[in-house]
């Protein structure tokens, strides 16, 4: 009973106490969360909110500490997910942000419309998508997801409501903006139409990392899609060596039928030590054999092509309770792969998910994460020495004019993200005149000193 | 298919509706959205009809029964099913501290109910099939001081229902009370002591599958049946003492 009024005390109605955690499940806050369902009690939510701030946690699927506020407010958006237009003749989608790529998938492709731009999970909501200036694996041609909004819909700190466009400042502070302009409640996505719901997928081996590259090289200038897996662990004259994806649309085929893949859950945390440098060394040894060496091409549905780990829910807890890093680096410069993965396999962290793929756009907001270069993205289960190699990846990344992908990230340092987001100064300045107060506020953006002139 | 595809959703804004809608929307049906949030409502009838359903919105408010008549009059002639889902709950401390607000949640979830389904139960007979499902609550089947204002309405409700589906039942139309438990909506977000809480995906599920089987009077989730039939078989000079 003493339980239940202390509960009472503390959570007001409409607001409750909540523990959450980035994707990743090393940052972890506690909030009191709102969960509003009408677009009607936003601004009401949002103004309550004092020097303890408030952010958005819509998806979930940020890894690191984006979208907490530990000790702060938090607005849940998840049932602000209704689709409100669409125009087949334009592909022009409009929708509430709480959305998610999953559902666009569900009702629009069978319609022949897919995202343009979609993340590696379908759970991820289209807030989220502009929140972080999102990319996929066709970052190359269509850019980041913001590139193809046209207009969303903000409710500023203040509660005031705007309609921004491209052309308006705040929509570029609000594009990988990180949720700190506010909220985010509808957008209008131009979607892409897709002749089928599969693509021809080609996958080949390569033995070191010139003869990725080389793969990478051919395939962005003819596929749609193309990403590269990546065995971290492989050195000497193995280093770089992986498997080469691409994928193009491809027509329907008579008597081709889909069928919803049967979703797998992950029901408790794997053991911590499941994952351990030798059994990731195996796995990424079987892994790599798994394409036979002269390649192969197979059709393979969007949802399998685009969203793989989405096939085991919570598929996080592949890495135990005690969660793992993501690192994400865009590197104008292909020399500086070699230098960091040589930094991994030097250390004795395994990286059990590594990704190499090619980027070639910016975004178009002042924190997008973009441009032309590679993006290597590895993930390390939670563990000593860990911290420090982050440490040295971030320097080696700065080293070499690069740049840390802060959806994934929980480990950078505030002088090292000034460094490699050189528009921060103008989005600190907008920040200053539609927050002054700042009310909106996350882990993330303490850490990152987001506010505060360096 | 035996039913008629055209669902009325009373209180359509709620979380359970929205869903029960997509459900409709997902089977090419079409529904009425009925409430008073119409912006609101234009949101959801949109993205039902974007999932596949002809759907439209109607102003209707449960809480002013003068104007049912009319509401009833403007429907269309046809075969209906209803999915009643409004309701109202005042924390019994507010209301404790301003009776006034005991009255709303009478008139919302006791009168409120009667007087629509009482001019509705006339077209359900003279269509003579279709399927009524109403939302109802655990709390109606024993009144605790922590809750008794609101259970007490719905104890009236549960009995009208009673009498309502005796009545539908020889015009081959059904009458579904959904007694619910913990649901994770809007009305019980942040309220301690909730436990096991089911989503509105799963209620909005049983409500169609219960009109499909034309079931009378179902606990929801099911081991609710469970707990109701223990809390109600204690002798009340025990409950009284009880802090339930």
């Amino acid at each position: 009973m003493a339980e239940a009024s202390k509960h009472q005390r503390i959570s007001a109605p409409g607001w409750r106490r909540d523990a959450f955690s980035g994707w990743g499940r090393l940052a972890r806050a506690e909030m009191l969360a709102a969960r509003p369902e009408r677009a009607s009690e936003l601004a009401g939510i949002l103004t309550s909110a004092g020097s303890e701030g408030i952010i958005v946690h819509a998806g979930g699927r940020s890894y690191g500490d984006s979208a907490l506020n530990a000790g702060g407010r938090a607005i849940l958006t998840r049932r602000l997910d209704r689709l409100l237009a669409f125009d087949p003749a334009s592909g022009l989608l409009v929708a509430e942000a709480g959305v998610r790529f999953e559902d666009l998938r569900r009702v629009l492709l069978p319609r022949g419309f897919l995202a343009p731009v979609t993340p590696g999970t379908a759970y991820a909501t289209l807030g989220g998508a502009i929140a972080h200036d999102v990319h996929g694996k066709n970052q190359d041609r269509a850019g980041n997801f913001g590139t193809h909004v046209e207009w969303l819909d903000l409710m500023l700190p203040s509660g005031e409501l705007r309609r921004l466009t491209p052309a308006d400042p705040l929509f570029r502070a609000t594009v990988g903006g990180l949720g700190l302009t506010g909220v985010i409640l509808a957008l209008a996505l131009r979607l892409m139409p897709v002749p089928s719901r599969f693509v021809a997928v080609r996958e080949r081996r390569v033995g070191d990392l010139d003869e990725f590259l080389g793969a990478l090289e051919v395939e962005r200038s003819r596929a749609a899609y193309s990403v590269g897996w990546i065995d971290a662990q492989a050195q000497g004259r193995a280093l770089g060596r992986g498997i080469v994806e691409a994928a193009d649309p491809v027509a329907a085929k008579a008597g081709e039928s889909y069928a919803e893949a049967r979703g797998r859950r992950l029901p408790v945390d794997l053991p911590g030590f499941v994952l351990n440098p030798l059994s990731i060394a195996a796995f990424n040894a079987l892994y790599w054999r798994r394409v036979p060496k002269e390649g192969r091409e197979r059709r393979l549905a969007y949802d399998r092509f685009l969203y793989p780990l989405d096939a085991i829910a919570d598929w996080n807890r592949l890495y135990g309770r005690h969660g793992f890093h993501q690192f994400q680096a865009l590197l104008p410069e292909p020399g500086a792969i070699r230098v960091l993965l040589e930094a991994c396999a030097a250390s004795r962290a395994a990286s059990f998910l590594a990704v190499l793929k090619t980027m070639g756009q910016q975004g178009t907001g002042l924190l997008s994460f973009g441009g032309r270069g590679h993006t290597l993205a590895l993930d390390f289960p939670a563990g000593p020495g860990i911290d420090g190699l982050l440490g040295r990846l971030e320097r080696l990344v700065l080293d070499h004019g690069g740049q840390v992908y802060l959806a994934k990230d929980s480990r950078l340092s505030a002088a090292g993200f000034a460094a490699m987001y050189p528009r921060l100064p103008e989005f600190r300045e907008i920040l200053a005149e539609i927050d002054p107060e700042g009310r909106m506020r996350s882990d993330l953006a303490v850490r990152l000193a987001i506010r505060r002139a360096a | 298919m035996a039913d008629p595809p055209l669902w009325l959703v009373l209180g359509a804004s709620s979380s359970v509706a929205r869903a029960f809608t997509r459900l409709v929307a997902a089977e090419g049906g079409e529904v009425i959205l009925a409430g008073r949030d119409l912006a609101d409502l234009e949101a959801s009838a949109a993205d039902a009809r974007l999932r596949g359903a002809a759907a439209e919105v109607r102003p209707f408010d449960a809480g002013d029964p003068a104007s049912h008549a009319l509401f009833v009059a403007a429907l269309p002639a046809r075969p209906l099913n209803i999915l009643l889902a409004f309701g109202l709950m005042h924390p019994q401390a507010a209301i404790d501290s301003s009776p006034e607000l005991a009255e709303q949640v009478i008139r919302v979830n006791y009168q409120g109910a009667v007087s629509i389904l009482a001019r509705l139960e006339p077209l359900l007979e003279a269509a003579g099939q279709g399927a009524v499902v109403v939302l109802s609550s655990v709390a109606g089947d024993r009144g605790r001081p922590s809750n008794f204002v609101y259970g007490s309405a719905k104890a009236g409700l549960n009995t009208y229902l009673q009498g309502l589906r005796a009545r539908l039942a020889r015009h081959g139309v059904s009458v579904t009370t959904v007694k619910a438990g913990f649901m994770d909506t809007a009305m019980s977000y942040g309220l301690p002591g909730m436990f096991l809480v089911a989503s509105p995906e799963a209620a909005a599920q049983v409500c169609l599958l219960a009109a499909r089987r034309k079931r009378n009077v179902l606990y929801f989730p099911f081991f609710w049946w469970l707990i109701m039939a223990i809390i109600k078989a204690i002798p009340e000079g025990v409950f009284k003492r009880l802090r339930l």
